[in-house]
Formats: structure tokens, C-alpha cells, sequence
């Protein structure tokens, strides 16, 4: 099965939605909008989809239908009604309305066009009081109504006000995943620009000059298309492997610590980026690191590899200072508080490091101070003179973020030491007129300081030389292979290691005492001190490139600081150390349509997601779903309860649950004999199938990707059971209660199969289904061997444990409440004292963190409006979009500047509105 | 229109019982007044409820591939077909005659509620060709004069003569 798809077309935001949202096993393909797919069209149509059948289907809607009803999920009378009514009523008046909008740009009319239509919808959503158009559940007249009014929606000038239930109805489809995931690759953030080339050829279609289109880069997996037709040579060799049995070979031991590398495995080193110890860690860091790197690891484990997993707090900087001034303690003590805080949160999301430390001991400065020397003797340090500003009354250099003045450029009176706020320019701190320390309000006085540089330039060829390797023979996410190029085309500059500050690893020159490591250079050795705390043969690991394979997890923005200048240090310090041979990254997690946001009270925080009584797996399971793997995603209550009662619910626990229920309903909990017929082995080869795509898909680190193999095979499990009707055939003659031993046989093995795949992603349900199962040991790394071997791993007369169900609903009251409990504009927690409103102090500190630490600031009280807040937030987000485009279309500098101040302007107002400090959030570790 | 479709439908269903219908907007769309809930709207809605209730669920497709198809063509009639144009005429005759080319009924080869709507609707446009025209399509004249001809169905349209009788072919081969 296949569907074709252009860019800039909205039908097909239609049925990619669909695609996604049911989770149907089917190729994308893009093409042109004039390519003539349909062959007895003569005018090209799109989308289409090519069948199993060789039929094709032309009709958006009937794709979304068939989508849906393939997944279970047949057409009520009322969905019916409302895709007629899209067909007939609105898309009519919908090309009227784009035609206007795009094409002679009248935007302003477009409301008017649209009004009847919107005033039905409108009506009819406040009167039934469902959160989707047909109930409670998203049904294909959802996705299809949806994708209808998006590309308008999208142009500012048609806003939903007045329409409440239609607003509430649209932002809720549109956020889920499968929505926003069919609009960034049909408008690809273009608005209703993304459509002018698809509304150019509307109706005429005329000569191609469309864009070149880009391959969808969603899954390959499913380039083979859903129902695969299964060869015989597959169906035997699947029951082949049924046949074989368990391995022999004891399971793998518990795990013996210290983990060394050993001479005949796969060594696998995995870090996950260390989270900044003074942040409570929020569900993008928790998916964008540790949970990742977690599902990798217990992944590799049951592979039978020799893995590794390390992580810890990073500790150090001024953040850690502030923080410490801030609660009347000692930087020692915040680090102490808080790394149990962090250890807490982990433990209950049950990430399973081997060890999990911290940056301040004893190694860390042994180590860091040892590669410095090295660097220093082989002439890879510079020296320079920097001027600064530095506060006498208060004893210290001031980091740009300490200092505020008179901007040089635009007068503004509270420009920072790194930027305005009002012009936007980027100052240099010593520049600034009338400049006060942040702190005590006195005048600093310029000093110059002497610091350290890191010689990149001297380092770049050897650099490019080892990256050009790593990146061709190891798995790069794409976006880290971008990140990187783009640095090194911008050309390396060298780098300060060196910081006046107290709180860090002291730097161990005589000419450079009173300094610290910038935690840049700093944080990234820190996987080697914790691995040296770990076990004193770490350099086993660190030192041993030949037999360990380095994984590094990150969110993207850490990218940089583990492709180019963490092993620039390493290469420049010639000993023999691990380098990254796999880099993965992820995008970023959104929190519904906004940023997660500590200061907002914006978002769900890892100490606070066991408080929503929603168990650790089930967290694990929608947060590696809605993986922000290839593009960014969003996390969505309504999306999460819709995945927990949809896919664990009502595919996975039902089909789980049938097959031990019927064992123990039918035959007395002893597993029946098998005697596989043709269909069995077609099941057989299906399941291996999916099996097969699962390790390629785990080998490559495709998490999210993978999680849908599993969920297919239970979807073939549950149809297997359907068709089969065992509850029938039990109470049949002697040939039918045999069937119905077989089916029911099968599928309590494809149970047991379900619950090692799922072990990465949920151990707790996976031992549980093992338990319930009472499943011997061995099969656990029986099943991941090789390409997948699914074998017969409770054969007849094995007896299975008490059988109950393994998830719960999730109601939709529950997730209202919860969704309002972190939606924002909560109190503070924190008292309203005045604080020193201080920012990290530089962009550095993100080196190995996994997104910058949002600001905690609450400064004098201003009038408080939600409302306008909501407004502006909305606001702050387009114009956000918008300076991104433009950036992206490489627009001329003096537009984007005009568009940032623009944008600059409304975060301020925003910040003003939430009742804090006009100060836009810190910067991302972008500069070089 | 519509609702003499509709009692058509209604007839080759057999049922008795006399549905309330009455018609929405400009375009007098059709509306079920439906005694256990809220009124069913729109032609191919309404149409595809009473094939249910009359429990032929058949003619609506019998896997999930012909019923996305019926669901394709049925939707097609609704809005190709109606809004169509003079000029258009010519590209729905043709894709159709090239898509019925391999054939017996839009959904394959069992009759559906396809059939019915779509006959239904370009039996104005059939009335209006020229018989050489009918000829040209020979695939669409075919299933057009099997749809009209297939027991019930025609009811409130009169019957369209598609083809010669030939007494001898125009061309020498």
C-alpha cells in the first residue's frame, strides 16, 4: 500500500493525519503536484493511495475513511454526515476562501466566505458538548475537518475569537501529533505561502514548475506497505524458527559490576547528556537524554551487547552560585539537594544507568586538569588578555549577565552585558554606558584578564579527518551531521576555557590561579570522571577506541559541544581516548502548543509526573511515542489519554489479556497443543516480519519508529483472534476445539514475544506480562537474537500465572484536570522575595545540558493578566515562527532584524503581562 | 431531485414504512427527520443509512477496500458530478469510460450504492449525448444501460436507448 502526497496541497494534510493517527502500515511517497498518479484520471489528483488490491483510491476523505476503518475504527452515521457536508458544503467555499487568500491576497475576506460553514461547525460542536465531532474519541470527520480549516487558520487574519467550542475542538486535534507532524510536511511552517504553487494549478493544472519535493523522511519500515503479502519460503522459515525452541543457554546473568569491556562483544559505552544539577528536569530533557538513552541500553542488553550506561549531574558554574546565594547555602549543599532531587526523578521513571554521578569530585578535577596539561604541552592552549568588568564591592569579574547599562547603540537604560533587549544588538559589556553590577548596584571598573584559549583552528583538519569517519561508518541523527557542518563551514575560533569565577574545577596554572574551567570544557569530561568514579579501570572504556562504540544522547542544542569541541580537547590531548563513534540527538518536545516553562509554572516536571497517578510506564510509553525523533513534537494530555486507551488499552493490553484469558478460561491455564495450519504460519511470518523491522529500526536508534512495530503486531494478534472466534470453536466438535487451541496457543506466545520487545520501553508491564505468563527466563534473549527469532516460547502444558488486566482508562475528566493543573498561571511556589534576577551566566553552561535552564525570576509585581499573557504568548509564538521562516529563506539581514525587534518587543510585553521582569529568556548555546 | 433518488433507493429496498424527509438551503439538500435522534442530513448520508436499515449492508461494499471505494464514488457524485460544468463533461466521461474499462460495476464486480447515485446522476448528461457520443464511451454507456436495466433501480428516470442496433459497422476493417 502507498500514498502519494505533494507539498503545499491540503488534502493531503488530510490523509497524512489519518496515516499517522491510525498508524496503518503504508508508504508515503512525495511527488509533484501534475504528476498523474491515478491512471484514469486525466487530471492529477492528489492525495492518492494505491491499494493492496491495485485499486486506487482518489478521495481524500475515503483514504481517511479506509485508514480508519482499517484500524478498527469503522465510520458512524455522524461521521458520515460530517465528511458529506466537508465534501459538499465547506471545501467549496474553502477553495473560494484559499483562492482569495493566496492568490490575490485578500486575506481579509476570507472570514466572511467561511462564516456560514464556521457557524455550523460551531453550533453543532457547542450543542453536543463532545470533545471530538462524533464523542469522545477522534474519529477520521476529526482529522479530515481539521485539515480543512488548518491552512487558513494559520493566516492570522482568520481567528477562531468568539467561536469557543470551535477553537476548543481545533486546537485539540490540532495538537495531536499526527496533526502537527501532517502539517510541518505538508506546509513545512509555510502558512498559507506553503500552498501558492498546489493553488496556482487549481483548477487548470499547467505546465510543472513545482519545488523540488522533498522525500518524506518518516518511516522507512513502512515504505513496504500494510498488508504485505507473505511468500510461502517466509511463512515456512517463520514456523521453521517457531519450531526451535528456547536457547539452551542459561539467560544472561545479572549484571556484574564493574562492567568492563570484554575481548569477544560488542562494548557499548552510552552517556546520556548530564542534566544541570540546579534544574528540576522537565518531560522534553527526560525524553531528549536519559529516557532514550535508556531504552538503548536495555535494548542492547537483551542484544546480549556488553553495555555501559553512564550519566550525572553537572554541577558546576554560576548558575549553582546563584542558586546557592539565593537559599542561604553553600554551592556544595545546592549541588547535594539537588542531585538527589535529580536522582529521584529518574529512579522513578525507571531509567536503569549503571552508575549515576556527579561533576564535582575528586576525578573530575584529576581528569580535567590532566587533559588540560597534555594540551597545554602540545601547544593547543593560547593565552590572551580579555577586558572585563569587574565589581570591586562585590569581589568579581561580572559575567555578561551580571551587568546592565546604557545601550551604546539605541540608549536603551537596561541593555545586559551580552544584547539589548530593545535594539537587539549584541554589545560588548565593557561598551556599555553607565554600567552597574546586577548584584549591588555599584559601578564596575574594567580590568583586563588574562584567560585561556582553546586552539580550534589548529585542530580543525584533524578534526574534519575524524569526523568525516565517524559520521559516514557511525548512526548520526541527521540533525547532528547538519549542526556540525554548519560549524565547521562557519570556521573555528578559539575558544576561552578559562572563567573568573569560584565554582568550578580550578585551572592548575600558576599564571591562572583564582580561575575555573568554563563548564564547557568542563562539563563534557565529566562522563569520565563519573565512569573513574564508577570503576578505576575507566579508562578501559575512555581509553580504548579499537573495542568500545561511544553512544552520546542529547537534545539537539548539545550538539556542538559533543561533535566539535569536546573532541577537539580529546584529539588535541593525544591519549588514546573513545571518541563518539554515534551521535544521537533529538528535536525538541513542545508542552501542548507551548514551551515548557519552570518560571510560567508551564509544563509537567519530572517531580511531578508520578503525582498525576499516571504510572511510570505509561509516561514512558506516550513520551517515546511522541519522541521528538527527526522533527520537533508535542506532548498533549488529550493525545496521551487518546495513545493510553487507543493503542495500550484497547490494542496491546486487550490482546495481551484475551490470550491469557483464554488459556485459563479454556484450557485450565495450561498452554494447548499448536498444530499451525496455513493461516497460523502466515500469522507467524507477519509477527516476524514486524520483528525484524523492530531490531533494524532499535540498531539504528529509531525509538519512536520501532514502538510501532510492536503495537502492529498486536494489532495482527487481536484481527488473528477475531477472525478465529476461539470463545466459539471452543464449544464446537473435536477438529474446532483444536483450532481454537491452536489460535489461542499462538497468541499467547506472540504475548510473551510482545512483552521482551516492550521491555526497553515498559520493564515494569513487560515483567508483568512475564510474570502473568509465569514465561521462562530464556526467553528473553532468545528472542532478539540475530534478525529476531520468535519461537515457541511456551509449549504445550506449560502452565501460565493469574491473568489481569495490564492498563487502565484513562477519562477524560482525569486528563481536563490535569491539563488545567499544568497548564500555567499556577502560583509560584516559590515566595515572591526579591531575587537576583540573574541568567546563567553564559551560553556555555549548555554544554552538557540538555536545554538551557529557563530563568526563575520574579521581580517587582506588575499587574498580572492571563489573559492578555494567553494573547501574547500566542503572539511571541507566530512572530517567533515567522523570524525563523525568514531566517530560514536567508531574507535580507535588515528585514529579520526589524522582525526580532518585533519579537523582542513581545516577549517583553509577555513578561510584563505575567507580573516579571521584561528580560527575554537566556540564550541558547549558540554562540562560537 | 434528491429526494425522488432517495424514494427510489427507498423503493428497490423494499421498504414500506414512509420516511419524513425535508430539504435544507439553497441547494434543497436532503434531510432524514429520524424519530430516535437528531435529523440525518445529506444525500449519500442518508442514502447509506437506509441501506443499513434495510440490512443490506452489502450494498455498501463487503471488505474495507469496496467501501472506501463506494464511499469514493458516492462522494464523487455529490460533487464532480453535481457542480460540473459543459466543459467538464468531457473529462468525466472520459475518466470514468477509462476506469470502467476493465469493469462490471464501480465497485468491481458486485453492484453497489455506487451504481445507483452515480447512475443516477449523469443520467441528465447520458440523455443529453448524441449517439455517436454514447458511442465514444463505449465503457460508460455499458454500465450505464446494465445499471438502468438492473431490477428496481430506474424507478423516476426514464430509460436512455445507448445503442444502435448495427447493421452493418461504419468501418472496413
Amino acid at each position: 500500500m502507498k500514498l502519494f502526497v505533494s507539498e503545499g496541497n491540503p488534502h493531503c494534510l488530510k490523509a497524512l493525519a489519518a496515516l499517522e493517527a491510525t498508524g496503518v502500515q503504508c508508504g508515503v511517497q512525495f511527488v509533484n503536484h501534475d504528476e498523474r498518479v491515478v491512471p484514469f484520471l486525466s487530471r492529477p489528483t492528489l492525495p492518492a493511495l494505491a491499494l493492496p488490491s491495485g485499486q486506487y483510491l482518489f478521495s481524500s476523505n475515503a483514504i481517511c475513511r479506509y485508514l480508519f476503518e482499517v484500524n478498527g475504527q469503522e465510520c458512524s452515521e455522524l461521521c458520515d454526515q460530517w465528511l458529506e457536508w466537508e465534501a459538499t458544503v465547506l471545501q467549496p467555499a474553502l477553495q473560494q476562501a484559499l483562492h482569495m487568500a493566496v492568490l490575490q491576497g485578500k486575506s481579509s475576506e476570507v472570514s466572511k466566505v467561511l462564516q456560514g460553514p464556521i457557524n455550523v461547525l460551531e453550533q453543532s460542536l457547542s450543542k453536543r458538548n463532545t470533545p471530538y465531532l462524533t464523542g469522545d474519541s477522534v474519529s477520521a470527520a476529526d482529522l479530515v475537518l481539521w485539515a480543512g480549516f488548518f491552512p487558513v487558520l494559520s493566516d492570522s487574519s482568520l481567528t477562531l475569537g468568539e467561536h469557543k467550542s470551535l477553537k476548543a475542538w481545533f486546537d485539540r486535534v490540532a495538537a495531536m501529533n499526527a496533526c502537527q507532524s501532517a502539517a510541518q510536511k505538508v506546509l513545512q511552517g509555510k502558512g498559507l505561502q506553503g500552498m501558492k504553487s498546489y493553488m496556482q494549478r487549481q483548477p487548470a493544472p499547467q505546465s510543472s514548475q513545482c519545488r523540488e519535493t522533498q522525500p518524506c523522511n518518516s518511516n522507512s519500515a513502512e515504505e513496504e506497505g500494510g498488508e504485505r503479502v507473505v511468500s510461502e519460503e517466509e511463512m515456512e522459515a517463520a514456523a521453521l524458527t517457531w519450531s526451535k525452541g528456547l536457547n539452551t543457554c542459561p539467560p544472561a546473568t545479572k549484571k556484574q559490576h564493574p562492567i568492563l569491556p570484554q575481548e569477544d562483544k560488542r562494548n557499548v559505552l552510552v552517556t546520556s547528556a548530564l542534566p544541570y544539577v540546579n534544574n528540576v528536569p522537565h518531560l522534553g530533557n527526560i525524553i531528549g537524554c536519559v529516557l532514550s538513552a535508556d531504552v538503548f541500553s536495555r535494548y542492547g542488553r537483551l542484544r546480549g551487547w556488553n553495555m555501559l550506561f553512564v550519566c550525572g549531574t553537572d554541577e558546576y558554574g554560576t548558575a549553582t552560585e546563584n542558586k546557592a546565594r539565593e537559599e542561604g547555602l553553600t554551592p556544595q549543599q545546592i549541588c547535594d539537594k539537588y542531585h538527589a532531587v535529580h536522582s529521584s526523578i529518574y529512579k522513578w521513571f525507571q531509567i536503569d544507568f549503571d552508575y549515576f554521578g556527579r561533576t564535582t569530585t575528586e576525578k573530575q578535577t584529576e581528569i580535567a586538569q590532566d587533559i588540560f596539561w597534555r594540551l597545554h604541552e602540545r601547544d593547543f592552549l593560547i593565552e590572551d588578555t580579555v577586558e572585563q568588568l569587574r565589581c570591586e564591592n562585590c569581589q568579581r569579574f561580572l559575567a555578561d549577565r551580571f551587568v546592565e547599562g546604557i545601550c551604546p547603540h539605541c540608549s536603551y537604560p537596561e541593555a545586559r552585558g551580552d544584547q539589548c533587549d530593545k535594539c537587539g544588538r549584541l554589545i560588548n559589556a565593557v561598551d556599555l554606558r553607565e554600567p552597574q553590577c546586577k548584584v549591588c548596584r555599584q559601578t564596575p571598573v574594567i580590568r583586563s584578564s588574562k584567560h585561556l584559549f582553546l586552539d580550534l583552528p589548529k585542530l580543525e583538519s584533524q578534526l574534519e579527518q575524524w569526523l568525516e569517519k565517524s559520521t559516514s561508518t557511525g548512526d548520526w541523527t541527521a540533525n547532528a551531521k547538519q549542526i556540525t557542518r554548519s560549524w565547521l563551514r562557519d570556521g573555528l575560533k578559539p575558544r576561552c576555557i578559562t572563567r573568573d569565577l569560584k565554582w568550578g574545577t580550578p585551572v592548575p596554572h600558576a599564571d591562572f590561579k583564582e580561575k575555573v574551567f568554563y563548564v564547557w570544557f568542563d562539563a563534557p569530561i565529566g562522563y569520565l570522571s563519573i565512569t573513574a568514579n564508577y570503576t578505576s579501570e575507566w579508562e578501559k572504556w575512555w581509553k580504548n577506541p579499537h573495542q568500545v562504540e561511544l553512544y552520546n544522547f542529547m537534545a539537539k542544542d548539545n550538539v556542538p559541544f559533543h561533535s566539535v569541541v569536546f573532541p577537539c580537547s580529546l584529539l588535541g590531548a593525544q591519549d588514546n581516548y573513545t571518541l563518539v563513534n554515534h551521535l544521537i540527538a533529538t528535536e525538541y518536545l513542545n508542552y501542548e502548543d507551548t514551551k515548557f516553562s519552570k518560571s510560567r509554572g508551564v509544563g509537567v516536571f519530572g517531580d511531578m509526573a508520578k503525582d498525576t497517578g499516571i504510572p511510570s510506564d505509561v509516561w514512558r510509553f506516550y513520551l517515546l511515542y511522541v519522541r521528538p525523533e527527526g522533527q520537533d513534537s508535542a506532548f498533549s494530555w488529550a493525545d496521551m489519554a487518546l495513545k493510553n486507551n487507543s493503542e495500550l488499552l484497547n490494542n496491546l493490553g486487550n490482546f495481551i489479556n484475551r490470550a491469557g484469558m483464554f488459556v485459563t478460561k479454556f484450557f485450565e491455564g495450561c498452554v494447548p497443543v499448536m498444530e499451525l495450519q496455513e493461516e497460523d504460519k502466515k500469522l507467524l511470518a507477519l509477527v516476524s516480519w514486524e520483528l525484524q523491522q523492530y531490531i533494524q529500526l532499535m540498531d539504528k536508534i529509531k525509538i519512536r519508529d520501532a514502538l510501532k512495530h510492536i503495537l502492529n503486531i498486536s494489532r495482527h494478534g487481536n484481527q488473528y483472534i477475531q477472525v478465529n472466534e476461539p470463545w466459539k470453536k471452543i464449544k464446537g466438535g473435536d477438529s474446532e476445539r483444536q483450532r481454537a487451541g491452536t489460535v489461542t496457543g499462538v497468541s499467547v506466545n506472540i504475548a510473551c514475544l510482545l512483552s521482551v520487545m516492550l521491555f526497553p520501553y515498559m520493564p515494569a508491564v513487560s515483567q508483568t506480562i512475564r510474570d502473568q505468563l509465569n514465561a521462562p527466563p530464556s526467553c528473553i534473549n532468545t528472542m532478539l537474537e540475530g534478525n529476531g527469532t520468535f519461537v515457541c516460547s511456551l509449549s504445550a502444558g506449560h502452565r501460565i500465572g493469574a491473568v489481569s488486566p495490564l492498563f487502565q482508562k484513562l477519562e477524560a475528566d482525569q486528563i481536563e484536570a490535569l491539563k488545567k493543573k499544568f497548564g500555567g498561571q499556577q502560583p509560584e511556589d516559590e515566595p515572591p522575595k526579591k531575587k537576583t534576577p540573574v541568567r546563567n551566566a553564559a551560553s556555555a553552561q549548555s554544554a552538557a545540558v540538555p536545554a538551557p535552564a529557563a530563568a526563575v525570576e520574579v521581580g517587582t509585581v506588575n499587574q498580572v493578566d492571563p489573559e492578555k499573557a494567553k494573547q501574547l504568548t500566542q503572539a511571541v509564538a507566530e512572530q517567533g515562527e515567522k523570524v525563523r521562516a525568514l531566517k530560514a529563506q536567508k531574507a535580507e539581514k535588515a528585514v529579520i532584524t526589524a522582525e526580532v525587534a518585533k519579537l523582542l518587543d513581545l516577549k517583553k510585553q509577555l513578561a510584563l503581562a505575567e507580573g516579571k521582569n521584561p528580560e527575554p529568556a537566556p540564550q541558547k548555546g549558540k554562540k562560537k | 431531485m434528491a429526494l425522488r433518488e432517495l424514494s427510489s433507493l427507498e423503493k428497490y429496498l423494499g421498504q414500506k414504512k414512509a420516511n419524513k424527509y425535508s430539504t435544507q438551503g439553497d441547494k434543497k439538500v436532503p434531510v432524514l427527520q429520524n424519530n430516535n435522534g437528531p435529523p440525518l442530513v445529506g444525500l449519500v448520508t442518508i442514502a447509506c443509512h437506509l441501506a443499513k436499515e434495510a440490512k443490506r449492508p452489502e450494498l455498501l461494499g463487503d471488505t474495507a477496500e469496496s467501501r472506501a471505494v463506494v464511499q469514493q464514488w458516492l462522494e464523487y457524485r455529490v460533487t464532480k458530478l453535481d457542480s460540473c460544468t459543459k466543459e467538464d463533461i468531457k473529462t468525466v466521461l472520459k475518466d470514468l469510460n477509462l476506469y470502467l474499462q476493465d469493469k462490471v460495476y464501480l465497485a468491481g464486480n458486485q453492484f453497489t450504492l455506487a451504481d445507483v447515485f452515480v447512475y443516477y446522476g449523469i443520467h441528465p448528461v447520458i440523455v443529453d449525448l448524441a449517439i455517436q457520443d454514447r458511442e465514444q464511451y463505449v465503457n460508460v454507456t455499458r454500465w450505464f444501460d446494465h445499471i438502468q436495466r438492473y431490477p428496481g433501480v430506474r424507478h423516476h428516470l426514464p430509460p436512455v436507448a445507448v445503442l444502435r442496433n448495427r447493421i452493418y459497422t461504419s468501418r472496413h476493417h
